[in-house]
């Protein structure tokens, strides 16, 4: 925005200053090249969606659709919250209970640790034999758009889409600040020329293929749990 | 038409499951769209998208070229083909050469179009469909009815019975348990298979990427666990620019099943490791089978804007009664007649363009913005053309081209009814006629035409002359409409003459092919209707007002008479139909409406070309409200009423549903009066109403003005 204001100013002390036509043209151009360069870089973007009134509207898209949004304002409250569901989940060692998390930098290796041997049957290390006998699969996305419910996610690495299509049940941590407004704009951010797999979700796997009567669950998970958290910054 | 095709509409019309689950369905999914598309401006989607594909159809070679040169620069292996047997020949080979023994597959069309599966299985090679209307189908030993929803005209009973007779006994016709039956079964065949085949929604020239999308999870579980992955898709499927995705993805979801976005959508760009650590084979095959050949072909090459969302399906009068299979073993419904005399060949689609009524819905929610109904014209002229026209519609057409011969054949008409016209209508034909009079009235043919009548009526000495174009209904069956409308025009002091050369407007044979016949049609009634001095030219039938204003010059262009032209043009912006001609009068205060009349409740047919051509809906609800009358809307008061011209002639079994539909819908209003704005509805709705003894009042909306204007 300081850009604009210094686009502004010149415009107005022009006469002052002595500014030519072609001057005023060349600030006003710096300011919408350096106001493009901030949205890229999601600043600007961040800056208008931290708005509530964003996360409702992805919170509403994505319970239509059946999934379940809660937010957490860190990265510790997030946590305890999947924790609980593991727990309520039953998950533990035996046959077909197990839990498979991507490691992702949301959980830090000395946390990853301790919530393994806090809850057995979970793993940080999915395998496709893992991921098919867990009950629950947890990962990080990396946006979420608010006008659709979907969550994105570049999966190149097959796990992350071995733990979100497998299990009954998905968990998805994303960054509050990774809300983009719509497709469009997710579309203008990814480069497919590095990712190979990118894999967007919006609500549990369904069909209506049977007399067209909506049914969850078919292939992929009966549902879907996406965490939204806040503030990363802070340590767990 | 062979019996073998009637027999077929017969059979589907008189399954209960077809009957009731698409019917509910095409209801569901009209309001399920709307509210899909909410704050999306529909017009500009569908023009962005349009120009997409038409871009890219006009470059197939060379984005083909750019496509595999990204592609195998990332380590993928892309084929590209005319012939569908090389396609399958080249899968059949990967797949013996890799000693793939198990494949699944994620629902793909393309590989339908060539038959795959049972080439591979042929083979010894396992097939096994993933999504589950396609398993359900594949088990059932079917094709798909529906592009989108493949097993749509199978009930749950009938999905059990599969279930039970081909996998495990013991189902019972619980969906959800149904649906969790299929996960469990399904889940095992995911785990073992070597091979996993898909489609693509889109594939893009820029960045060599394919775009699935799908709502049960089962094409990523085809593309990430099995070793190798064989995409087959369609040239039309290419777009050149990456950012071209996102209003593609906006449309597809919304208009294929209502929904934002489907569940899962996966953008591929190049092989991924497996699950094992070992790089993913991943083979693309860009199969053409006759798409550039059709890209190249000027009418059809806007047919390729096809994004395959069977929206043309969902809102299809007809396809909701017949379901899919009718149309044939792959592509159904508007879109698939057009595929199917492209990809099969077009003899196939002979019987199946007669399907199309032409009542204009598909054009209107086609997201690639395909004039669906002008493409099966056009295959209806090319049929014509190559096959020549059947003996009987060649010796009506004869008669009607001939106007003295065809005014003749009217007036004697009347003479030949009398032993079953009884009260302006005619209840009962003999014989093969019969199926005309099932389930609704015919008017009498007029003793004395309109033509005749106007010279008795006495006119007011008038400043300006508007000619009457009346078309054969008014001219020989309601000639009272021809009245009302000299009444209405005479008190804005316009004269109203009746040029004596006017003939047949031509659609009955362009609707059936015969553009020769059109054109002299068009010929013949642009040089009467411009014989005299006239400010307008203006008639009551919406499919006589869009062939003055349009179909005239297509059907000239159509054959080379350029020298006609110029005069085709003059016509067309000199033509009016009734209702805007007296809105523009009443707007230059020329016309008034009485004042202190008694309210009356009525309900409003939007007939297929006044709505959908001349756009003209609005204007007269606006009028009869104007007037002081209480407009009570219908359910799907814009759906066809069935009669589609000579459609009702040759395919009665149809238009009858069609036309019983459209009655209870009228009826629920509890309106008395009915008006609507084209002759040919108002047979075959106040036929219909006549046939059920009901009271209800069907007039057309010059009539009802007669009576409301000062």
């Amino acid at each position: 925005m300081r850009h604009f204001a210094a686009a502004e100013r010149a415009v107005y002390s022009r006469d002052r200053d002595h500014l030519s036509d072609k001057q005023i043209s060349s600030k006003i151009r710096s300011a919408l090249h350096q106001v493009m360069h901030a949205a890229w870089k999601g600043c600007l973007m961040n800056a208008v969606l931290e708005s509530s009134e964003t996360i409702e509207l992805f919170k509403g898209r994505a319970e239509t659709v059946g999934a379940q949004v809660e937010r957490f304002a860190n990265r510790e409250q997030a946590l305890e919250f999947v924790v609980r569901q593991l727990h309520r989940e039953g998950v533990s060692d035996q046959p077909r209970c197990g839990a498979v998390w991507v490691a992702s930098p949301m959980v830090s290796a000395p946390v990853q640790k301790q919530l393994e041997s806090d809850i057995p049957g979970l793993t940080f290390a999915p395998t496709r034999e893992l991921a098919e006998q867990a009950r629950v699969g947890v990962s990080q996305v990396d946006w979420a758009l608010a006008d659709t419910g979907t969550l994105v996610q570049i999966s190149d690495e097959v796990e992350k889409r071995l733990v979100s299509s497998l299990p009954p049940l998905h968990i998805a941590l994303v960054s509050t600040a990774a809300l983009l407004p719509t497709l469009a704009s997710v579309i203008a951010l990814v480069d497919p020329s590095k990712s190979a797999y990118i894999s967007f979700i919006t609500g549990p796997s369904r069909t209506a293929d049977i007399e067209r009567v909506l049914t969850i669950g078919v292939h992929g998970p009966e549902r879907l749990i996406v965490v939204f958290v806040d503030n990363l910054e802070v340590e767990a | 038409m062979k019996q073998a095709f009637k027999q077929s509409i017969i059979e589907a019309l008189a399954d209960p499951v077809l009957g009731k689950s698409l019917g509910n369905f095409s209801v569901a999914y009209r309001a399920g769209r709307a509210k899909a598309y909410e704050g999306i401006d529909f017009e500009e989607l569908r023009n962005e998208i349009a120009a997409i594909k038409s871009s890219a159809s006009s470059q197939f070679d060379e984005l083909a070229e750019q496509f595999t040169r990204v592609a195998e620069a990332k380590g993928t292996k892309v084929f590209r083909t005319n012939d569908p047997e090389a396609v399958r020949a080249y899968i059949l080979r990967l797949a013996q050469e890799r000693g793939v023994k198990n494949i699944v597959k994620s629902k793909s069309m393309a590989t339908e179009e060539i038959h795959l599966n049972k080439y591979l299985e042929k083979a010894g090679i396992a097939v096994q469909e993933t999504d589950l209307g396609e398993w359900i189908i594949q088990l059932a030993g079917q094709t798909p009815s529906h592009m989108v929803m493949p097993a749509i005209h199978l009930s749950k009973e009938e999905v059990t019975d599969v279930f039970n007779d081909k996998v495990e006994e013991g189902q019972k016709p619980d969906i959800p348990k149904l649906v969790n039956f299929a996960r469990g079964k399904l889940r095992p065949m995911f785990l073992k298979a070597d091979m996993g085949i898909t489609g693509a929604n889109i594939a893009v020239a820029e960045t060599g990427s394919i775009v699935l999308v799908t709502n049960e999870g089962n094409a990523r579980l085809v593309t990430t666990l099995p070793r190798i992955h064989v995409a087959v898709i369609g040239l039309e499927k290419l777009i050149e620019k990456f950012k071209d995705v996102a209003p593609i993805l906006t449309a597809l979801p919304r208009s294929a099943t209502a929904q934002l976005l489907t569940s899962y959508v996966s953008i591929i760009s190049g092989p991924v490791p497996n699950t094992d650590g070992s790089p993913k084979e991943l083979h693309i095959i860009l199969m053409d089978n006759r798409r550039n050949e059709m890209a190249h072909d000027p009418r059809f090459k806007q047919a390729l804007q096809c994004i395959r969302c069977a929206s043309c399906l969902n809102v299809c009068p007809v396809f909701r009664l017949v379901g899919g299979h009718v149309f044939g073993k792959v592509y159904t419904g508007g879109i698939g007649t057009i595929l199917t005399a492209w990809f099969d060949a077009l003899k196939q689609s002979d019987e199946i363009q007669s399907l199309c009524i032409q009542c204009g819905n598909c054009r209107e929610v086609c997201p690639g913005k395909i004039d669906i109904p002008a493409l099966i014209l056009e295959l209806r002229r090319r049929l014509a053309v190559e096959q020549g026209q059947p003996l009987i519609q060649k010796a009506i057409f004869t008669v009607v081209n001939n106007r003295h011969l065809f005014h003749t054949v009217l007036r004697a008409a009347p003479l030949g009814q009398i032993p079953f016209a009884r009260g302006g209508f005619i209840r009962h034909l003999p014989m093969f006629l019969s199926s005309l009079t099932d389930g609704r009235s015919l008017p009498a043919i007029t003793a004395v035409p309109f033509r005749d009548r106007i010279k008795k009526i006495k006119q007011p000495k008038c400043a300006e002359k508007a000619a009457f174009y009346g078309g054969c209904l008014v001219d020989f069956a309601y000639p009272e409409i021809g009245e009302a409308i000299v009444k209405v025009l005479n008190k804005a002091g316009i004269k109203v003459v009746f040029p004596e050369g006017q003939t047949c407007c031509g659609a009955p044979a362009r609707y059936n092919g015969a553009y020769e016949v059109a054109a002299q049609n068009g010929a013949d009634n642009i040089k009467a209707l411009l014989s005299e001095d006239v400010k307008y030219v203006v008639s009551a039938c919406p499919t006589c007002t869009v062939a003055l204003k349009e179909d005239f010059i297509l059907s000239l262009e159509a054959v080379g008479r350029k020298d006609d032209l110029p005069a085709a043009h003059t016509l067309a912006e000199k033509t009016f139909d009734f209702s805007t001609l007296v809105n523009q009068l009443v707007e230059e205060g020329r016309l008034k409406f009485k004042q202190g009349k008694e309210p009356t409740k009525f309900t409003y047919h939007d007939s297929c070309h006044f709505k959908r051509t001349l756009h003209a809906d609005q204007i007269p609800r606006n009028l009869m409200k104007q007037a002081g009358n209480e407009l009570v809307e219908m359910d799907e008061a814009d759906m066809c009423c069935g009669m589609g011209g000579s459609y009702s002639l040759k395919l009665p079994e149809i238009s009858a549903p069609i036309l019983e539909r459209k009655l209870v819908n009228i009826e629920k209003t509890g309106a008395p009066l009915l008006l609507i704005d084209c002759p040919g509805c108002v047979m075959q709705i106040g036929g219909g109403l006549d046939a059920r003894g009901s009271k209800i009042k069907v007039k057309h909306t010059a009539q009802q003005l007669a009576e409301s204007l000062e």
